[in-house]
């Protein structure tokens, strides 16, 4: 995790010689650690298990697939298990450190991430007009999003499953809910997909764990590794 | 760097922009819990508003995007072609022949001629989704059967559709019995097209894909013929709560 970092707040200027002695003397080749094992395993079982939760969907849902399938019995199995299984690996996660110290950052929201946001809402693409910690506000409001989506899914998908549960018109309002939620879903996942396509040292650090020192700065220049 | 840290607030909680901020994420999952919620209340609501609105629209749809879009706890249409003719009062033929000793054709004015009946029951479909107490009305099956005398060789019926690739089949039991229907109306209209119109098959206590579509064609057969759907691995005797695998209250 981050060290304790006194002089964060100053600009780079005062901070002490021995500091800026230490970051110029690091190797040619300056890679900035970014998730740890941990994290990385967390992101890519919830990417697994939400690509078959997305693909058995499709399956289900749109007659040309469901024909080409079919087997509906084993994808409805599927899809649900795979749907339950969905936050396991967060709450293993949960477990580390550094997991829990992402989700902390991730929940929080400056000054500096209003700033972000309009300027996204703007359409202003200049990094200095989005200032970002180790996380920008598109992240955050992504992973927030997306958690709750998920849960979301996760309660009217029970109810679906588990039908002698609730009553009518409970299942029928979870079955809107669930359809509807889902297409949201699938749209701004796609979305997140595509900006991660856009941006290959984004994924590498979740493929490898580390960045670019430059790409670190140029990218969330508010953040203290 | 110096402007940035500038025009931080630069408070004392704030000293470093991310040890503070507000907890908007954990706001933000509420929030759609919330919604979430908020959404299987609100849902016969929303969902009547959005199912005349994307039938509606599904109607004049080329394209057929809007089948894609989910209805909800409404009707889905499920077609098994892309395109369906239409068909009307000029149009429209229903045919009855196979194991007979007198072969008809109904146009719909002499369907609409002979007595109706009205049965309310909950439609469900094996998909998952049920709609509550759904009006159909029309002719008996076991009506048109006796009027055109079905032979003591025949033991089941098979249903051609004008969309021209649906099929359903029924035993002659089960076609005879009262809450089977050649339905003209549904929920106190004439059946819309993309509900099947002008004339739809209507078997109140089977899943709803025995209730066929498009319904031009009733042949009286020897043996069972699997329909469309069952030939595609569902249950040929459909009761609802008692086939495909599923527990839901039957529709009887």
């Amino acid at each position: 995790m981050r060290p304790p970092h006194d002089s964060a707040g100053l600009p780079a200027e005062t901070r002490p010689t021995s500091e800026r002695v230490a970051e110029a003397a690091q190797p040619l080749v300056d890679r900035v650690r970014r998730f740890t094992p941990a994290e990385r395993w967390v992101h890519r079982t919830t990417a697994a298990l939400m690509g078959v939760c997305v693909v058995t969907a499709a399956c289900l849902y749109l007659p040309e697939l469901a024909e080409l399938v079919g087997r509906r019995e084993l994808v409805v199995r599927v899809h649900e298990w795979s749907g339950l299984l969905l936050p396991l690996p967060f709450l293993l996660g949960l477990a580390s450190r550094a997991f829990r110290a992402d989700i902390g950052v991730l929940n929080r929201f400056g000054h500096h991430d209003r700033q972000w946001l309009s300027a996204a809402l703007r359409r202003d693409k200049s990094p200095e007009s989005r200032p970002a910690g180790k996380f920008n506000a598109g992240q955050k409001v992504y992973a927030a999003w997306i958690a709750g989506a998920t849960l979301v899914m996760l309660g009217t998908g029970l109810m679906m499953w588990f039908t002698h549960l609730t009553p009518l018109t409970w299942r029928t309002g979870a079955t809107f809910v669930h359809d509807w939620l889902a297409l949201t879903i699938g749209v701004v996942l796609a979305g997140h997909i595509g900006m991660a396509i856009a941006d290959p040292e984004s994924r590498r650090g979740l493929r490898t764990g580390s960045v670019s020192r430059e790409w670190a700065k140029r990218e969330h220049r508010l953040w203290r590794p | 760097m110096d402007h940035v840290n500038a025009e931080q607030p630069g408070g004392p909680a704030e000293e470093h922009p991310e040890s503070g901020g507000k907890p908007v994420g954990r706001r933000l999952v509420l929030g759609m819990l919330g919604l979430g919620a908020a959404g299987v209340a609100a849902a016969p609501v929303l969902q009547n508003g959005l199912e005349s609105f994307l039938g509606a629209a599904a109607d004049k749809d080329p394209t057929g995007l809007t089948g894609l879009l989910p209805n909800g706890g409404g009707f889905r249409s499920y077609s098994v072609t892309s395109s369906v003719p239409r068909k009307n009062a000029d149009t429209y033929t229903l045919k009855i022949d196979g194991l007979v000793d007198r072969p008809a054709s109904y146009t719909l004015a002499e369907l609409r001629a002979l007595p109706q009946t009205r049965i309310v029951r909950d439609v469900q479909c094996v998909t998952g989704w049920r709609v509550p107490k759904t009006p159909f009305e029309g002719v008996r099956l076991s009506q048109l059967l006796d009027a055109a005398g079905v032979r003591s060789s025949a033991g089941a019926i098979r249903f051609t559709c004008f969309d021209g690739a649906y099929t359903e089949s029924l035993t002659l039991d089960q076609a005879r019995r009262a809450d089977v229907l050649v339905a003209l109306r549904m929920q106190d209209k004439p059946v819309s097209h993309s509900h099947g119109g002008p004339v739809r098959l209507y078997v109140a206590p089977m899943y709803f894909y025995k209730s066929a579509k498009w319904l031009s064609g009733i042949t009286v057969t020897k043996d069972v013929r699997p329909g469309y759907w069952e030939e595609r691995g569902y249950d040929v005797d459909a009761w609802v709560g008692k086939s495909n695998g599923r527990d839901d209250a039957p529709t009887t």
